[in-house]
């Protein structure tokens, strides 16, 4: 793949031993900025992401409103949600969000996989799938908070958006922010979108009259490469499920990496049990058995 | 001689007359061809299922076991297969033995003496043992119950777009925690199936156990069977002039 010869791994699922390569080469930290203020729902991504990826076609689906289907699916990545929001105070906002992978820095997939190499993360931040060794489990799609894995029934693998690792890795921007005509969405350093983001809050605060304007980079994750800028940052459930804190399940952290090796050693211990049993009580044998022999008056074996 | 087509009372179902099982002169009947076929085939699924689910369970220790079953993928679609096999299997033998695994009071005593069978200090098990003792009886219930865990929190995995993302990550841990409870109850019963207790092995090879091994282990079955006592026939055993010391391994 010609992404692995630029992108530097720094964490591969289910893999024994140190990541090759880390460290060899700085690479700054790649980030999408997404600026749902200014979005407005034109899909140019969703066909940039479609095409540039070279997906068959997903057949869309009507469900009352103008989003293209009602979830993303293994061959349609990038889905912008349309959600319809009434506020307490009476006014209606209509709400279009870019849903696809977040590429968090602590990616609840890759912790959850248990298949060597089949989920990576690069140095510049980017989580990718490497289908040829993903085994079809689908425990990734469980320790996404943001249920982006989507598994095909046919080749039973898992696929989602790779921040197109292929054209970053040639020094190109995603096919999405390529295709962008309001300029809503951004990439660059996380550093610089970070800085890009709280600017546009500010002015959403200050001139735009959005008191609550933020950035979503939630650091339950160790924050994330893909960053929105939102009009209501305290409420991102309403922008089509937006985790306020994304969690990954204590079964893919604390039980896989702690409590699976503790529990390993301790059934192991039976079987050190057993073989400290014979050499120590010895086996229970069929009675009566033949007389113990006596060495200077006592027996040789422990007298019970 | 009692066989156990007697012991459970329908002696004439089909099931006991598959098979062949040959007993001696000095021997017992232990376990007819039907029973040794279950538990060999759930021992071999057990295995199975133990291998490929340990691929998956820590792959960084464990990945060559994947290969073993044709690559990740395919170990992860066998897998589900391997454990229906063994619960099937294990099912029947349920419909087998439940009677005789019930617990009675002779299993609470034998409980509280676990520390004198582990040190051995009776080298007699107590007089009311029967077809099975408490630890025996104690491993079957717990895999009784794992197999319930297994096929609850496996069908939650298996078909993850079902049941969602918590549910999952749920029965991800049960799932573990009953193969971690049966990988380390492996060990001991294999042990105490082969060198831990001498002469054990051929109930479940050739089906048949010396009259010695009944009433060293299962005295109180021995009475069934026999209609002898167990401890005058270890006396006679013992005193006899030809000195005939069990036959069989020691």
């Amino acid at each position: 793949m010609s992404d692995r010869k630029t992108l530097q791994v720094q964490k591969i699922s289910g893999h024994p031993g140190p990541v090759p390569g880390a460290g060899t080469q700085r690479q700054e930290q790649v980030c999408k900025l997404i600026d749902t203020t200014t979005c407005i729902g034109c899909k140019a991504c969703e066909v940039a992401c479609v095409e540039w990826n070279d997906m068959p076609f997903q057949p869309t689906m009507f469900d009352n409103t103008y989003q293209t289907m009602p979830d993303t699916n293994w061959n349609y990545w990038n889905l912008i949600k349309f959600n319809e929001v009434s506020n307490e105070d009476g006014s209606f906002q209509w709400l279009m969000r870019k849903h696809q992978c977040m590429h968090c820095a602590d990616p609840g997939c890759l912790a959850a996989c248990p298949a060597d190499g089949a989920i990576v993360q690069y140095e510049n931040g980017i989580v990718d799938f490497e289908e040829e060794n993903c085994i079809g489990c689908q425990f990734c799609v469980s320790g996404c908070p943001f249920n982006v894995p989507k598994f095909n029934q046919s080749t039973k693998k898992v696929y989602k958006c790779t921040l197109c690792s292929d054209r970053v890795g040639q020094g190109l921007e995603p096919a999405c922010i390529k295709a962008c005509p309001t300029g809503c969405l951004h990439f660059g350093t996380k550093t610089d979108m970070l800085v890009l983001a709280n600017t546009r809050a500010k002015q959403l605060q200050d001139h735009a009259g959005f008191k609550d304007a933020g950035v979503y980079d939630p650091q339950t994750i160790g924050g994330t490469s893909v960053i929105y800028v939102l009009h209501d940052a305290n409420n991102p459930e309403k922008y089509g499920g937006l985790p306020k804190n994304p969690r990954i399940p204590l079964a893919f952290t604390l039980w896989k990496s702690w409590f699976k090796p503790i529990g390993l050693v301790a059934s192991m211990m039976a079987f050190a049990g057993v073989i400290l049993h014979y050499v120590t009580e010895g086996p229970r044998r069929i009675q009566p058995q033949p007389p113990v022999k006596e060495i200077d008056g006592g027996a040789a074996r422990k007298e019970n | 001689m009692a066989t156990s087509a007697q012991r459970l009372g329908h002696k004439d179902h089909f099931i006991n007359r598959i098979g062949l099982t040959v007993v001696y002169a000095g021997e017992l009947l232990r376990h007819r061809a039907y029973t040794r076929f279950l538990h060999w085939m759930y021992g071999i699924f057990f295995f199975l299922a133990l291998v490929s689910g340990f691929g998956i369970y820590m792959p960084w220790i464990f990945r060559w076991f994947t290969p073993l079953f044709g690559g990740g993928a395919m170990t992860r679609l066998l897998h589900p297969w391997f454990g229906l096999g063994f619960v099937f299997f294990f099912g029947l033998q349920v419909l087998n033995w439940a009677m005789e695994m019930k617990w009675g009071p002779a299993d609470t005593r034998w409980m509280h003496e676990l520390k004198d069978y582990v040190t051995n200090r009776n080298q007699v098990e107590p007089p009311d043992v029967g077809f099975f003792n408490a630890g025996q009886k104690l491993q079957f219930w717990e895999i009784v119950v794992g197999c319930i865990a297994y096929v609850i929190t496996g069908v939650i995995m298996w078909f993850p777009e079902v049941f969602g993302r918590w549910p999952i990550a749920v029965s991800y841990v049960i799932h573990d925690i009953s193969a971690l409870i049966m990988l380390a109850g492996i060990f001991v019963h294999i042990y105490l199936s082969t060198i831990g207790e001498p002469g054990t092995m051929q109930a479940m090879t050739r089906g048949t156990v010396s009259e010695a091994w009944a009433w060293t282990h299962h005295p109180a079955w021995y009475k069934k069977v026999t209609g002898r006592d167990p401890r005058q026939a270890l006396e006679e055993a013992r005193r006899s002039p030809t000195a005939t010391f069990p036959p069989g391994p020691r």
